[in-house]
């Protein structure tokens, strides 16, 4: 466990320096015209000559590569350009973290909660009226592209439940249907999969043995079926962070959430240069991380995974 | 003589004569004597067209498809990116409500929505089958090489867990980004994250047939290695090659719609999906206007939908286990 722990950690890391760096070489091939800000207009090519040369810009390739690790490892991600200009991007950064954080770990939550049961309930009710129905939504989430169903939720929904249509701090109502939406699609693959560990389970040989011994159908389910397929379970979280992560993006601009999803989306529009480069790196961070902690507890979980078993494609 | 005859006769009463007619051939009695006229194609095509959805679908797809493609050469269409002038006022005529003449209205500057869904939809699609095919050929290239050639296994296996920790959906946005929008950098953008998900499968799927048997017999009797991997092992993978080109399609369609959202979409004058639903998207508040949001999304959703199920059961339908 320790040496599978150790190596997991390793590869994040290594991940995390390839991003880095690929995302600096990138960002370098854009055009300069994004590094003036507003007015740049009015600007003779001296003087947009000596911008980008205090910039470090104009430093060979790899002075400036070696600036930008230096500058990530004490947390220095740069400076807007447009945005907000000359303020640090850490700064702007830090005011939306919570948002994100907690609209998206409340996703994460309710998909887990809600996506499991729905999976019981298809694979206790199989063939009949409510597996079909989850089936139909199942189909319908992974088809249909999300932005779809976001907006038409925020249009309809918002008009029949009486809801707020956009985010407010000071009222909790207005909460409901942004978190409700981002986990809609964890909540269709953990169902999806859910289901088919537990109807997997029932036709196995020690279910037989329990109905053979007496025991009725309920004691079966909560005692030995569940648990059983639950344990696969715990590999989709890291699908889950993922799926959450594309999802806040969308649903934090739709609904206005001042977090960084919406932020990302305020920084392509108007060519933040610095802004999109610091956001892509956390969000790729956020993704490392959390498909390591995944793997982490999915190998706590059941101790015959092995690093390379993973499986799936996401 | 005569009294053999009669008995004879009366032996002969009760057969029934048409036990004695030539036999007609039917392929249902043949398979059940076990003579076979199995075809590996017509037997997935059967199964196929007993699930009704996705033959409806089917259907509906080759409709929407032939429609897109013959759409612009019909009488009475108008151009899509032409913005229409009201003869009354010889202002633009922005936002007319669907009627006979704009069967789906105008949008915000005058443009016929009609023609605009059906050339969008004509973009869509394209993009999804480009990214789509080069998933499937580049995404099994890489795939059966990987699982086949074992020297490879090791090196493409630490390469794809490095990239795998990324999430899909910022490589997108962050190629995006870089590239500037225009139709064959979004496919570039898309077909760069999306292959590596199908060489993964087909590399798992090829490492649990490469050592069957049989395969070891023909490398035994010294069958290069590239006849192994096209006669042997891909034949078996065709039902979830099929599966993945098909449901590539609505994704690259979604990612496109993804795109536009966050800014990184096509320009305006190439309509697209994405394009109409952003577009419909901006004037949400007006209910009145609704319709342009509502009649791009439907048909996107009836396109994505489509390819969704319709690969799913082509996929049920090419697994020899499922055919009579």
């Amino acid at each position: 466990m320790f040496k599978y722990t150790l190596k997991r950690l390793l590869q994040s890391m290594l991940t995390l320096f390839i991003v880095i760096t690929v995302v600096f070489m990138l960002m370098r091939l854009l055009p300069e015209e994004g590094y003036f800000g507003e007015g740049d207009e009015k600007l003779d090519p001296i003087q947009k000559e000596t911008i980008l040369r205090n910039l470090g810009l104009r430093d060979p390739l790899y002075v400036q590569l070696g600036n930008f690790y230096k500058d990530l490892a004490t947390g220095d991600l740069g400076t807007s350009i447009i945005y907000r200009p000359k303020v640090p991007v850490a700064d702007i950064i830090k005011a939306k973290v919570p948002y994100s954080l907690n609209f998206g770990l409340a996703a994460i939550g309710i998909s887990l909660l809600f996506g499991i049961l729905l999976g019981i309930v298809m694979a206790r009710f199989k063939d009949r009226f409510w597996d079909k129905a989850g089936t139909a939504y199942i189909v319908f989430i992974n088809a249909v592209p999300a932005a779809v169903y976001y907006l038409f939720i925020q249009l309809y929904l918002t008009d029949i439940l009486k809801l707020p249509i956009l985010f407010k701090q000071t009222r909790p109502i207005s909460w409901i249907l942004p978190t409700v939406s981002m986990a809609l699609g964890s909540i269709a693959s953990y169902a999806m999969w859910m289901r088919r560990y537990m109807v997997d389970e029932i036709n196995k040989d020690y279910v037989k043995l329990a109905r053979a011994k007496g025991l009725s159908g309920k004691k079966i389910m909560t005692r030995h079926v569940l648990r059983n397929a639950f344990v696969p379970m715990a590999q989709y979280l890291p699908t889950s962070i993922l799926l959450t992560i594309s999802g806040s993006i969308y649903i934090e601009s739709l609904y206005s959430i001042p977090g960084m999803g919406g932020l990302l989306v305020d920084a392509i529009q108007r060519q933040d240069n610095p802004l999109v480069q610091a956001l892509v790196l956390i969000y790729s961070a956020l993704g490392i991380v959390g498909l390591l902690l995944g793997d982490i507890l999915m190998g706590v979980l059941d101790p015959r995974i092995k690093l390379t078993n993973r499986g799936g494609a996401r | 003589m005569m009294g053999r005859n009669t008995r004879f006769n009366k032996a002969l009463d009760g057969i029934n004569e048409s036990l004695f007619a030539f036999a007609e051939y039917d392929a249902g009695a043949a398979e059940r004597t076990g003579y076979s006229n199995y075809s590996y194609w017509r037997s997935t095509w059967q199964v196929f067209l007993k699930n009704k959805v996705a033959a409806f679908m089917l259907v509906l797809m080759l409709a929407v498809v032939f429609f897109t493609v013959i759409q612009p050469y019909l009488p009475n269409q108008k151009s899509p990116i032409n913005i229409n002038i009201d003869a009354a006022t010889g202002l633009q005529l922005r936002n007319h409500a669907p009627d006979s003449e704009f069967w789906f209205g105008t949008n915000s500057i005058g443009q016929d929505l009609w023609a605009r869904i059906w050339s969008g939809t004509r973009t869509s699609l394209f993009i999804g089958l480009m990214v789509g095919l080069f998933e499937a050929v580049f995404g099994i290239l890489i795939g059966a090489l990987w699982g086949y050639v074992q020297k490879l296994d090791r090196v493409l296996t630490e390469v794809y867990n490095v990239f795998d920790n990324i999430p899909r959906t910022i490589i997108l946005v962050l190629l995006a980004y870089i590239l500037r929008p225009g139709l064959f950098t979004i496919i570039a953008a898309m077909c760069a994250t999306s292959w590596l998900g199908t060489a993964r499968y087909v590399r798992n799927q090829i490492i649990i047939i490469r050592d069957r048997e049989y395969n070891l017999a023909s490398r035994c009797l010294g069958t290069p290695s590239r006849r192994i991997i096209t006669k042997n092992l891909l034949p078996y993978l065709v039902s979830i090659i099929m599966l993945r080109i098909a449901l590539a399609i609505p994704s690259a369609i979604g990612s496109e719609v993804f795109l536009t959202y966050i800014g990184l979409g096509l320009p305006l004058d190439i309509p697209s999906l994405g394009n109409l639903i952003n577009e419909g998207r901006a004037i949400i508040m007006v209910a009145s206007l609704r319709y342009q949001l509502i009649f791009p999304a439907v048909v996107l959703s009836l396109i994505t939908i489509s390819f969704y199920v319709m690969g799913n059961a082509f996929a049920d339908a090419a697994d020899p286990r499922n055919h009579v």
